[in-house]
């Protein structure tokens, strides 16, 4: 068990350390380097607590996928720059009531939220579902996901999909003048259309027009 | 002491996993080089030892006594930390890969997911190595590659998908066993070949080295690196090579089951025949990069998004169907 401790105080204390580097360090880059650090401790504490198929997920999206786009959304645009300016002009002062009252009401909310759950701990009976210690992570998940939560989890999906084809939507331009590969094109040349042979007289040449 | 112990035992036995991959990353740096020679009617490197099998090693030798030179305008921290996490990256996923039906480092539930996982961390060795140079080479190749790598795990996932269809579970010894009667590679064949050209996508190797591209990039984002920080990255790919084709071997070919189950063969220990399907498919890898010329980059995504994800969509609706109409689902 003390390994157990020993290992949870690590991985909590690189989550909030670097949580709060996130959002203090200049550089933009860095932030994103920080939060994907911090992203690899929370799944660690997640494997730590036994939900080994969350915290491979979590990895898998946030750190493979959605960390990469952050990065590279950063760098391909220099924001680092423009934060700097935005920090050094007096504008950024303008935003601190507002960014008070958000994280006043984001604390309130967590208060409510902890305070629910320790002083009525049987307010959620989700939380006291018996688990089954024969299957593993995954498999309790998979079938509860896919019974009791399906049409939610159908609802999600699609709430992504309408997500993605509006990105796709926004973002889609109709270009002129683009040339574009086509493959059936390419090979349904014959050589009757694409080769011609011709005799050349001497001393007249040849006149094409292509 | 109990402590100590276990952290002995568990060094053991982790040198004595890293090691041969290590040694064999170094020979099998040698023997891409000769597919390569052979197939373009050269000798290759035959020079240093017998048929110039310590090739890898003079090299290693060379690249430690070499001076590693960091650009005065590069982000320091990040650009030594790159190859590091390359190298860590590659090594840290050969903890799951079985070698028979006990010799795995850790036989965890989710290997497979830790694979995916580990495999899609490799980008950022890549993204930080190009951008910490600070220079426009290494950059560019560090975009492409993100861009390439991101877009080819997608699909790899969905190829995933198919094979846990068919085993119904996590663990790389279930996937194993459950090819006891027939390798998947099979039934699957579509997805073994779009996997492994994925692949070779995903380990920027030819026809796929677009971040690297010599003839417009110099040597994409390990441009500006050298000496014994080179090395790294190149063993790291190495490595990450030879985990590819082991997930190939696990996923498609059976794994460390032996192809049939007669005398002679029971005779063969089963990591013995994981590695010579290992060896399989990293031959055909060096053959890839050694006939087939490189393509261009909208001819990547196209292949990677339009053509290889429809597909192996397709496939799962099938898989799932075919098992569910003739109830062949694993109920485990």
């Amino acid at each position: 068990m003390l390994a157990h401790a020993i290992f949870f105080y690590i991985f909590s204390f690189i989550a909030i350390v670097s949580a709060i580097m996130v959002t203090v360090s200049k550089n933009t880059v860095h932030s994103v380097f920080f939060l994907i650090l911090d992203f690899i401790s929370i799944s660690c504490l997640f494997i730590m607590i036994g939900a080994e198929f969350l915290g491979m997920i979590m990895l898998i999206v946030y750190v493979g996928a959605v960390a990469v786009l952050f990065l590279f959304v950063v760098m391909m645009l220099n924001v680092a720059q423009q934060k700097n300016q935005w920090f050094s002009a007096r504008e950024s002062s303008k935003h601190i009531p507002i960014g008070l009252i958000i994280s006043v009401i984001i604390f309130f909310e967590l208060i409510i939220v902890i305070g629910g759950w320790k002083y009525k701990p049987d307010l959620m009976p989700a939380v006291s579902l018996t688990m089954d210690k024969e299957i593993s992570n995954t498999h309790a998940l998979g079938n509860i996901l896919y019974t009791d939560y399906i049409h939610i989890f159908q609802l999600s999906g699609m709430v992504l999909l309408v997500a993605m084809i509006g990105a796709i939507v926004l973002t889609f331009r109709q270009r002129s003048g683009v040339k574009r590969q086509s493959y059936f094109s390419q090979i349904s040349r014959e050589r009757s259309d694409a080769v011609e042979i011709i005799n050349v007289e001497s001393n007249k040449g040849v006149k094409f027009d292509d | 002491m109990e402590y100590i112990n276990i952290i002995f035992s568990e060094t053991y036995k982790i040198l004595f996993l890293l090691v041969p991959v290590l040694v064999s990353v170094a020979m099998i740096v040698w023997l891409d080089r000769r597919i390569w020679a052979f197939v373009q009617k050269r000798q290759g490197p035959n020079v240093v030892g017998p048929f110039g099998l310590l090739q890898s090693l003079a090299d290693a030798l060379k690249y430690m006594f070499k001076e590693v030179i960091i650009p005065s305008s590069s982000n320091k921290v990040i650009f030594i930390l790159a190859p590091i996490v390359t190298m860590t990256l590659a090594l840290i996923s050969w903890a799951v890969i079985p070698f028979s039906a006990t010799q795995v480092l850790a036989d965890i539930n989710v290997g497979i997911l830790y694979l995916f996982a580990v495999s899609s961390l490799g980008v950022y060795g890549i993204i930080m190595g190009g951008w910490a140079s600070n220079s426009k080479y290494p950059f560019l190749g560090a975009i492409r590659s993100a861009a390439q790598m991101v877009s080819y795990e997608v699909s790899i996932g969905v190829i995933i998908i198919n094979v846990l269809l068919c085993v119904g579970s996590l663990n790389l010894n279930d996937i194993v066993m459950a090819q006891e009667k027939l390798w998947f590679v099979i039934p699957l064949f579509p997805m073994f070949v779009i996997f492994f050209i994925s692949a070779l996508a995903e380990t920027n190797r030819p026809p796929f080295d677009l971040p690297e591209a010599e003839a417009e990039l110099v040597a994409g984002y390990q441009t500006e690196y050298s000496g014994m920080m080179y090395a790294m990255f190149w063993l790291g790919e190495y490595a990450n090579i030879l985990l590819m084709c082991a997930m190939g071997a696990i996923l498609f070919l059976g794994g460390w089951l032996s192809p049939i189950e007669i005398y002679p063969f029971t005779l063969i220990p089963s990591a013995i025949w994981l590695i010579f399907k290992i060896l399989f498919l990293f031959v055909l890898f060096a053959l890839v990069k050694a006939i087939v010329p490189r393509y261009r980059y909208d001819q990547l995504m196209k292949l990677g998004w339009k053509i290889f994800l429809p597909l192996s969509l397709t496939w799962v609706i099938l898989t799932s169907s075919y098992l569910f109409y003739f109830n062949l689902l694993p109920t485990n």
